[in-house]
């Protein structure tokens, strides 16, 4: 009973820290990049309130493509 | 060549694009790979407003090409003087490649139509230039 519970405890373990990696790998492939004539290159990483507000921008464009 | 036919090659081409529109600096769509035309003007409608608050962070100048990627997938706005392209890809796309790619539509499309026709042939009695002497 005892090394029944040990296991579950290790599984339960195991799969909290597998979603708190993928929660934390989508977050970080959400940004913006912004690229001009002149050559440069703004990233504009999550978080930030201009990528929040381009980045809902960005996902209203990819349902209205979608749905 | 045709704005219809450039968008064909481009997603023939790139596997990772989605789907994709042309369209002008006024909003008019040109052509685009969407079944109906509502979700086209939608779909351009929402590349504007995210290329128009793209070009409220810097009061000098605005950007010519722009990537937001999610989770879910990316969407792509490339400018070219008054012709655009925007497109949405599968996540994490090779962004130089499609970037590329949808340049190259927008190069596509603004060739005059004699220019793609193919060069022609050289004469048959030319002479050979490869002096192997054979």
């Amino acid at each position: 009973m005892r090394r029944l519970l040990g296991l579950s405890a290790l599984v339960a373990f195991a799969l909290a820290v597998a979603s708190f990696v993928r929660r934390g790998a989508s977050r970080r492939r959400e940004r913006v990049d912004l690229y001009y004539d002149d050559g440069s290159m703004v990233s504009l990483v999550d978080g930030s309130p201009e990528s929040e507000r381009l980045l809902a921008l960005g996902r209203d464009a990819l349902r209205a493509a979608r749905t | 060549m045709d704005a219809a036919q450039a968008l064909a090659d481009l997603t023939e081409i790139s596997s990772q694009i989605e789907s994709a529109a042309l369209f002008g600096k006024d909003g008019a769509v040109g052509a685009s790979t969407f079944a109906d035309e509502e979700r086209a003007q939608a779909f351009v409608r929402a590349a504007r407003e995210l290329l128009d608050a793209a070009a409220g962070l810097r009061s000098s100048t605005s950007p010519n090409q722009v990537e937001v990627a999610t989770a879910e997938g990316s969407i792509f706005v490339v400018r070219d003087e008054g012709r655009l392209i925007a497109a949405t890809t599968t996540p994490e796309p090779t962004v130089g490649l499609v970037f590329y790619d949808l340049k190259s539509c927008l190069r596509a499309t603004s060739r005059a139509p004699a220019e793609d026709e193919p060069a022609p042939k050289p004469k048959r009695g030319a002479p050979k230039e490869d002096g192997d002497g054979a």
